[in-house]
């Protein structure tokens, strides 16, 4: 062998050892390095759940009556892989299926394609599980249709009927408690992305509400069936088969006719409002326990049929959901609603007050108008009184009182130059109350309302002074007036500065102080109760369907509002006052249940889209019975008027139905509660709300 | 000396033949048959039973196959590869013969795009560029080891006319086309051209040559193209004609779905569920990884490893310029042949249709292989 060969042959040896060793390197890789990655795609790949849904927990009232539950319908499903398997691919079947429960032919073939099958942007509709899972075409055949498909296994090859849960509101007294329960829908793709959800793929969760918040408790364990599939997606094999394990039921601390008579009520109030010609576009009415944050009853006006979601929505109903024209039904204006507290707010600023040293008892000017500076601010609610205490100024809720001690603190605090530091007697009489803050209420989405103070002005000129310094070129012309440039102006060159105005109105309830239903109730519950901030919550204890508590939901304090034993025993007297003798005197005239409150009457700046003037916001935030107190009863009806000619009335309503009110009569067996209030031990839930649908008969 | 050359000339008798065979090698040919043949038969059973056909339809033919290709093997130990220089242009042009045959419509057969292959009645096929590979081998190393002294040589007319013995079969395979096949010659041809002792500008040049085609090929569209008729020839009525990558993925996540240990042997869900197409032939070695996890299948690789150091070894080991030249072609063949099948499952090499030798289904390849460890053998019994 010459060198050159001996040379190639050890070269070709090395490059042939090389080659052995690089595979080598590349199986390891894959089957060691990334073993569990390819075991996990070998997995789907071969790998198909069906996904037998379990029956959602109830969620019931106090007393364990349901207000959601799963009821039977009747589903029809397609089994893809036995109608692809007919000559046409099942698309007679799906004609005669069509024609059988009314539906267009395009939308059940659409319903019948993976998702992955169509095109994107023509997925709306499509099935989102695999071929072996049958697809649902409705959940809401009737028993003969059902019956025509299993009798003709020929005409409706791969077409089964069968029961199953269907989430139903059942308003066994009339309630509807939308906005409270929320509703449920099948999990979406960003639901499964979502690496906290351990959801399966078509399993129905909650979206909203209740039925959000409380999903894991109430949505129970499906039963899944994992088949063994080969290329052709023929089974080969079931790996594993789990039954289906029921949810548990929610037992909130809602009262159905309660609910009920509170969405009456607030019904009636806008509609009342509306027959006196205010827009009245909205309302919330809130029914709290003092003694334990519990919320009794909430609603929001307008509402929806929540039912409505489980037939799936049509295009109009998803559309009149958000719409501004239909008032936007989906928002709950109890937690989600933000308005000027108006004179409610006054008890905070009776604590302020006290704070800031003044004597309740003093007697004080309360003329019909105020001059602060330039400006001239007027009494709303009632006219001059001269000099009254201030027992009389909540009730008959004198604004210029107001306005005289909070230009008095704003001077004191060093007015428009702020020495460091600031007392801001009113500011931190309202965070004390939790303005500004969620309550922290078991319901998604709740908004903090506003606390308009020196550092939210800070941060409000931070963002905004651009606009405001080039308020004509940025402005819309409609804007453009002599008086709101003035304020751009003047809004420009010191913004950040809380104006004498600005302190003045703060102190009334409005400006830019905003609050929501939800938090004023919960701060007239404190009022109520001597001073504890509760939590607001709905939920009371999670049961299994056999009655086993799993979980309890104990009252949580938020905190204590920063009032003095005498400042909460003047409040009882002056909101007591208001009822008696003040704004609302009228309304509770006779009126056998001793309420305390405060009207309230917002002014809200803006236009309506047809170019009105926007109506004030009508308020009424109650307790009862003023001796011993139980309930915070709270109204609002944006644009609704007045707060005593509306919302005053409302809740006097509500109070008549929680206390068995006939006439000028309390007729206890019409008490919604017993004397002792609402029910302590845990009700019974009844089976029956979580048992499985029963199958249809061929008889 | 010429007792022993004598000695070595007559005919042997089959006691010789297995007493002077290289034990360790075919120990581990036979290793490699036993398991190929346990992974024919696991990637074949159930989707055959599933089907309502016989599940050992395709072990018992690979068994027959591995029968007639020992016979084959040891017929050609029989013979003195060295008489076999005599036989070169008649082996040579049987192979042209059977390669121009394939292309004659009507004679040749198109499977999976490529006319490669002869029917005979009873349903039996011949591939003509297996036989054509040995015959290139001897062809080349006839004409680069003629007629010169141990030391010497080739001649650069000798490295032309081995190339236009090299270069007929190729480009007639090209015609299939069978690139699998033509780059497998390819490495023979280089690999023998260098071990000849042949200036190294041929190697370098051939390489370049090689490695420009090869790129061509890719950038022209060549090799996807054939990627894709393979992949639209599936004869699978219900599995649609997915995306070109469909095999490969399929191969790559079967192989890995191993693990260390694997699923165990007949019990890979991906093998039984048939996700890989043609797996007991191309992608034989996907059964491997996936039932008998890294433990197995590296140690299919050890094997391969260890039938190459003992190939090497004979190689090096005859004084026989001829021989060790087939030696180097042989293996040259099926060092490209399992790093072009094996790196191809495992997504390391572009997809061609090669089986994996001594261990995929198929007669003629199985047939080749044999013979050349018939090959391998026979330099080893002549070189003691």
């Amino acid at each position: 062998m010459n060198q050159r060969s001996r040379l190639s042959l050890i070269v070709t040896q090395t490059l042939v050892l090389s080659l052995m060793l690089a595979l080598f390197g590349r199986l390891f890789f894959l089957q060691v390095a990334s073993g569990l990655k390819y075991q996990n795609a070998a997995l789907s790949i071969q790998s198909r759940d069906i996904v037998n849904p379990a029956i959602r927990g109830a969620i019931t009232d106090s007393s364990g009556l349901p207000i959601a539950m799963d009821r039977p319908g009747m589903q029809i499903t397609v089994n893809r892989s036995a109608t692809d398997a007919l000559p046409d691919k099942g698309l007679a079947v799906f004609a005669r299926l069509a024609t059988l429960l009314a539906l267009k032919p395009a939308d059940v073939y659409t319903k019948t394609r993976l998702c992955g099958e169509l095109p994107i942007g023509q997925r709306t509709g499509c099935w989102n599980g695999t071929r072996q899972q049958p697809i649902p075409i409705t959940k809401a055949a009737t028993e003969q249709e059902a019956l025509k498909v299993l009798e003709n296994p020929t005409l409706f090859a791969g077409v089964d009927a069968a029961p199953v849960p269907v989430r139903s509101y059942p308003a066994l007294a009339g309630e509807n408690a939308a906005h409270v329960l929320g509703y449920t829908g099948v999990v979406t793709d960003a639901d499964l992305a979502n690496p906290n959800n351990r959801f399966y793929r078509n399993e129905i969760v909650g979206k909203s509400g209740l039925e959000y918040v409380y999903d894991n408790y109430l949505r129970g364990t499906p039963g899944v069936k994992t088949l063994i599939v080969d290329r052709k997606e023929a089974i080969t094999s079931v790996s594993h088969n789990t039954k289906p394990i029921p949810g548990n039921n929610l037992v909130t601390h809602l009262d159905i006719r309660l609910q009920a008579a509170t969405e009456a009520a607030l019904a009636s109030s806008v509609k009342r409002s509306r027959s006196m010609g205010y827009h009245a576009d909205s309302g919330a009415a809130i029914v709290m326990d003092v003694t334990n944050g519990a919320i009794l009853a909430m609603a929001s006006y307008p509402t929806y049929d929540p039912n409505m979601w489980q037939v799936g929505l049509t295009t109009q109903q998803a559309k009149d959901l958000f719409s501004a024209s239909t008032g936007v039904p989906a928002l709950s204006r109890a937690i989600q609603g933000e308005y000027a507290p108006a004179s409610t707010f006054k008890s905070v600023s009776i604590v302020a007050a006290t704070s800031a040293g003044y004597n309740m008892n003093s007697l004080y000017d309360c003329p019909a108008e105020l001059k602060v500076g330039t400006q001239l601010f007027k009494n709303f609610e009632t006219k001059s009184q001269g000099r009254i205490n201030m027992t009389e100024a909540i009730a008959v809720s004198c604004d210029t009182i107001w306005y005289q001690i909070a230009f008095d603190q704003w001077l004191k605090d060093g007015g428009l130059n702020p020495h460091s530091p600031v007392n801001d007697y009113f500011f931190n009489a309202a965070r004390g109350f939790g303005v500004g803050k969620k309550t922290g209420i078991d319901l998604p989405g709740e908004l903090t309302g506003r606390l308009p103070d020196r550092q939210w002005k800070q941060n409000y000129y931070d963002a905004n002074k651009a606009f405001f310094c080039d308020y004509a070129k940025r402005a819309k012309p409609s804007d453009l007036t002599p008086y709101l440039i003035a304020i751009a102006h003047e809004n420009c060159l010191d913004g950040n500065k809380l104006r004498a105005g600005d302190a003045v109105n703060f102190a009334i309830g409005q400006g830019d102080t905003l609050v929501t239903p939800i938090q004023l109730t919960d701060m007239y519950a404190a009022i109520a109760n001597g001073g504890t901030l509760w939590k607001p919550e709905i939920a009371q204890a999670v049961l299994t369907p056999a009655g086993k508590v799993i979980k309890s939901f104990t009252p949580v304090i938020n905190g204590k509002i920063p009032a003095t034993a005498s400042d909460i025993s003047f409040l009882h007297t002056a909101l007591r006052a208001v009822a008696t003798r003040g704004t609302a005197a009228p309304v509770f005239a006779n009126f056998p249940i001793d309420v305390a409150g405060k009207t309230g009457t917002g002014q809200v700046l803006g236009r309506n889209p047809n170019g009105s003037a926007k109506d004030d916001t009508s308020w009424f935030a109650s307790y009862a019975p003023s001796s011993s107190p139980r309930y915070a009863v709270v109204m609002m009806v944006s644009q609704g008027g007045f707060g005593a000619s509306i919302s005053a009335v409302g809740v006097k309503d509500i109070y008549s139905a929680l206390f068995g009110v006939v006439g000028n009569k309390v007729d206890p067996t019409k008490a919604i509660f017993g004397p002792s209030g609402p029910p302590v031990a845990l009700p019974k839930v009844d089976p029956k709300y979580a048992k499985l649908p029963t199958g249809v008969s061929k008889s | 000396m010429s007792r022993l050359l004598g000695n070595s000339r007559r005919a042997r008798t089959f006691r010789d033949n297995i007493s002077g065979y290289d034990k360790q090698l075919n120990f581990i040919v036979g290793a490699l048959l036993l398991i190929g043949t346990l992974l024919v038969w696991a990637a074949t059973r159930q989707w055959f039973a599933s089907q309502g056909l016989d599940p050992q339809y395709y072990v018992k033919r690979h068994a027959l196959n591995i029968i007639i290709g020992l016979l084959l093997a040891y017929g050609t130990t029989l013979i003195d590869y060295r008489l076999l220089r005599a036989y070169t242009p008649f082996v040579w042009g049987a192979g042209v013969l059977g390669l121009v045959a394939v292309l004659i419509p009507g004679v040749g057969s198109t499977i999976n795009g490529a006319r490669s292959w002869i029917s005979f009645p009873g349903g039996f096929t011949l591939q003509p560029a297996e036989l054509a590979k040995i015959s290139v081998i001897i062809g080349m190393a006839m004409l680069l080891a003629e007629a010169r002294d141990k030391d010497s040589a080739p001649t650069h007319l000798d490295v032309l006319k081995s190339l236009v013995i090299a270069l007929v079969p190729m480009a007639l395979i090209m015609l299939e086309p069978d690139l699998g096949e033509a780059l497998i010659i390819s490495a023979a041809v280089i690999a023998i051209i260098a071990v000849s002792g042949a200036p190294s500008r041929w190697v370098v040049g051939l390489l370049l040559v090689g490695v420009l085609t090869g790129f061509v090929a890719v950038k022209a569209g060549v090799i996807h193209q054939y990627q894709v008729k393979r992949l639209q020839s599936f004869v699978d009525p219900a599995a649609d004609p997915q995306q070109s990558g469909y095999q490969l993925r399929q191969s790559r996540i079967t192989i890995g779905s191993g693990g260390i240990l694997g699923r165990g042997l007949f019990t890979g869900p991906q093998t039984n569920g048939r996700f890989v197409p043609e797996q007991q032939t191309d992608f034989i070695f996907t059964v491997a990884g996936e039932e008998l996890g890294f433990l197995g299948s590296g140690l299919i690789l050890l094997l391969f490893g260890a039938f190459f150091v003992r190939a090497f070894a004979i190689a090096g080991r005859t004084t026989d310029v001829f021989g060790r030249l087939v030696c180097i072609g042989v293996i040259a063949w099926f060092a490209f042949q399992t790093f072009e099948n094996i790196g191809m499952t495992m997504g390391l090499m572009p997809m061609t249709g090669v089986p994996l030798p001594f261990m995929s289904y198929g007669g003629s390849s199985m047939f080749a292989n044999l013979v050349g460890l018939g090959l391998l053998q026979s330099v080893h019994l002549r070189s003691r």
